[in-house]
């Protein structure tokens, strides 16, 4: 890989995080998935970087997948298919307010490039940038799991999360047979479709999405 | 070839549900395709009894006698729970349409699963493990109550966290092999290459899968889903997604188990007794107080599911049959007893324990069945539970691990006791309420049929199932 590749890479993977970290604090939900969908060109881009030296058809593949799966058709399916005006809203009721998260994935953005060292250290020619900056934005998925409590943030968390994990793999495992492809190109637009579907039957039976603030189910008399 | 035709027949059987005038005939199609499965596994089972592999796609497509004997496991509980789904689904009065897209869903999922044994590569098998949750969503849902919705949406997002986190342990897996100069990512290729992978690279691939599959397989503390899912979904499913979803996924695990297990570093069977036993002591303390009688039989998944894990940890060959033996009591089993409380929540319209008294005057087949489901699931002689849940104890004290046999009859014992206090309470005294309604005569049939194995297998194996769990147990410790 080039100097001026590596650079940008460098640079693309530095935005990648700070998309990861505001996905955890925009409150209106429009906004959030509008960062997911950078986050995903992003994630795009650094295949791309990747696989243009040496060339590796597999990274261009992915790339590809990534933009048309990501970002066009799950933006696309989650606005057609959830209810209207759920984009124009902001979330007040996030589990903790703004600082705090703030503070909390910055502290788990250093914890997950810390973890990562211990794995770069056992493959030090690989893309080291890739692996310590997917596992950091691995763990700010986890935490936009744990604050956000509307039903389209959630489903971003988790994709966030795969994205990230689809980072680290595009450095670790650039000639990885099929999966990534597949996963992306039929799972993830599959999950967007079913996760719509559900928060559709969410709106009309509870009249909400705000899926954090189900607490029904218990066990006790 | 012939292999392919186990989840084609499920494959096909879901479009044509799809088709909206198909409405009618719905439950037809499933239980035909379902028995079609059932036939062709039986001979797929006998084929590979001795250990043999049959590769339709070499690399991708193969199967061997562990994959066979999971493959039995799943096709009959797709049969008994499509049989069942006939009678459940027409006395709850949903609209033919619903109907159709129930069973539509129900066949896909049942395809999904099936695919997994029958694929050798990793990556392919995360994909479909990903696809149970994404086609069986909808089934948990089906009720459409909000706490349907509720449990629907806590099954998904946790179990596809757990996808998540497992895809980076299937991608960290592939660069291990990578490093250690192989490209052959399926279970055998893994375990040539298992001696010369780096500890740093591999350890960190064991922990993201158990952490990831852990959570689709309902392991402590990540099993907060199973009671939520089984308490809502209709009892058919309750019966695919606790008889054989938890085992499919359980099944990954435990063909990894020797490649991780070639590093001595990584302590892999004290991560298995370990993880294995807390599931088993904690399930076995919220059997005791739970007040839903689904939610107990998810919670004794979750036990199983320990149970399994614990007798993996052994590594003994004694200890692999027991493994697997265990993992098939738990699907035949597992499946009647929610089949049972199906049939006792038709004839009660309740799903809480406290509010059910006196079911022996108001149902025979229902209280037959619960007295039948939960004598064998805590492993009451001489149904299926109980030899295997012996075998397991014997193993361990032949390897020598006293402590484990010990926690492990304590936890046992605590969770018959549990489930049989429960049961008992639910069966005896005066009736509480009216008979809802009877149970149907294709649940019924369901009940009669699915006590076969139950009853019949903890006292005689035939000799066909005999050799395949030799055999598979073989492929487990290979």
């Amino acid at each position: 890989m080039t100097q001026v590749l590596s650079e940008l890479n460098g640079l693309v993977l530095g935005l990648f995080i700070i998309c990861t970290i505001a996905m955890t604090v925009t409150r209106q939900i429009g906004a959030c998935m509008l960062i997911f969908v950078v986050q995903s060109l992003l994630l795009a881009a650094s295949a791309f970087l990747l696989g243009a030296d040496p060339f590796s058809w597999h990274l261009f593949a992915l790339g590809c997948v990534t933009v048309v799966s990501k970002a066009i058709i799950i933006p696309w399916l989650l606005r057609v298919l959830t209810p209207r005006g759920n984009y124009y809203r902001r979330e007040l009721s996030q589990a903790l307010d703004v600082p705090i998260t703030l503070l909390i994935a910055l502290a788990l953005t250093f914890a997950g490039y810390a973890f990562a060292q211990h794995v770069v250290r056992a493959a030090p020619n690989l893309s080291a940038g890739n692996i310590a900056m997917g596992f950091a934005a691995l763990l700010v998925g986890l935490l936009i799991l744990a604050v956000r409590t509307e039903a389209v943030p959630q489903l971003l968390g988790i994709l966030a999360m795969e994205n990230a994990a689809f980072l680290v793999g595009i450095a670790i495992a650039p000639d990885f047979p099929l999966i990534a492809e597949l996963a992306i190109a039929f799972d993830v637009p599959l999950l967007a479709f079913i996760v719509a579907l559900l928060t559709r039957i969410a709106y009309r039976q509870m009249g909400t999405t705000e899926v954090g603030t189900f607490a029904s189910l218990r066990e006790g008399p | 070839m012939t292999i392919l035709l186990i989840p084609s027949v499920a494959l096909l059987a879901a479009i044509w549900n799809a088709i909206p005038r198909s409405a009618r005939i719905a439950p037809t199609i499933t239980v035909v395709a379902s028995l079609i499965a059932l036939v062709v596994a039986v001979g797929l089972l006998l084929q590979l009894q001795f250990g043999a592999t049959v590769a339709v796609a070499p690399g991708w497509v193969e199967v061997d006698a562990l994959g066979a004997l999971l493959v039995i496991l799943i096709a009959l509980v797709y049969f008994t729970a499509a049989l069942f789904s006939w009678g459940y689904l027409a006395v709850e009065e949903h609209t033919e349409r619903r109907t159709s897209l129930y069973h539509a869903n129900f066949n896909l999922f049942a395809f999904s699963m099936l695919c997994i044994p029958l694929l050798s590569e990793l990556g392919l098998v995360w994909i479909f493990v990903e696809l149970t949750t994404l086609l069986s969503v909808l089934l948990v849902s089906y009720a459409m109550t909000s706490q349907a919705v509720e449990a629907a949406w806590k099954y998904m997002v946790l179990t596809l966290l757990g996808a998540t986190i497992a895809v980076l342990g299937v991608l960290m897996l592939f660069w291990t092999l990578h490093a250690a100069g192989s490209t052959d990512f399926t279970w055998s290729g893994l375990r040539l290459a298992a001696p010369r992978m780096n500890h740093a690279l591999l350890s960190t691939a064991f922990v993201l899968l158990l952490v990831g599959y852990g959570a689709k397989i309902g392991l402590v503390p990540l099993h907060t889903w199973l009671p939520d899912a089984h308490s809502q979904a209709p009892s058919p499913v309750c019966a695919m997604l606790s008889g054989i979803e938890t085992s499919a996924v359980l099944y990954v695990l435990l063909r990894l188990r020797n490649v991780f297990a070639a590093d001595s570093d990584l302590h892999v069977g004290l991560w298995f007794a370990v993880v294995g036993l807390i599931s088993v002591g904690v399930a076995a303390l919220l059997i005791v107080q739970a007040h839903d009688y689904k939610r107990l039989f998810a919670f004794s998944t979750v036990e199983h599911m320990g149970i399994i894990l614990t007798a993996a940890s052994i590594f003994s060959p004694i200890g692999d049959v027991a493994t697997l033996w265990q993992m098939l009591a738990h699907a035949v089993t597992k499946s009647f007893c929610f089949y049972a409380a199906g049939a006792a929540l038709i004839v009660t319209g309740t799903r809480d324990i406290a509010d059910v008294r006196g079911l022996l005057g108001m149902s025979r087949v229902a209280s037959a069945g619960l007295l039948v489901g939960g004598l064998a699931i805590g492993g009451a002689p001489p149904m299926v539970v109980f030899p295997s849940e012996i075998a397991i104890l014997r193993a361990a004290l032949e390897a020598h691990g006293y402590a484990l046999a010990v926690l492990l009859s304590i936890f046992i014992v605590i969770a018959f006791f549990g489930v049989m206090w429960h049961v008992t309470s639910m069966l005896t005294g005066k009736p509480s309420q009216q008979i809802v309604r009877d149970v149907p005569r294709s649940c019924s049939l369901t009940l009669f049929l699915a006590a076969i194995p139950v009853l019949v297998l903890g006292v005689w194996l035939p000799t066909g199932l005999a050799n395949a769990l030799q055999a598979a147990a073989k492929v487990l410790g290979a």
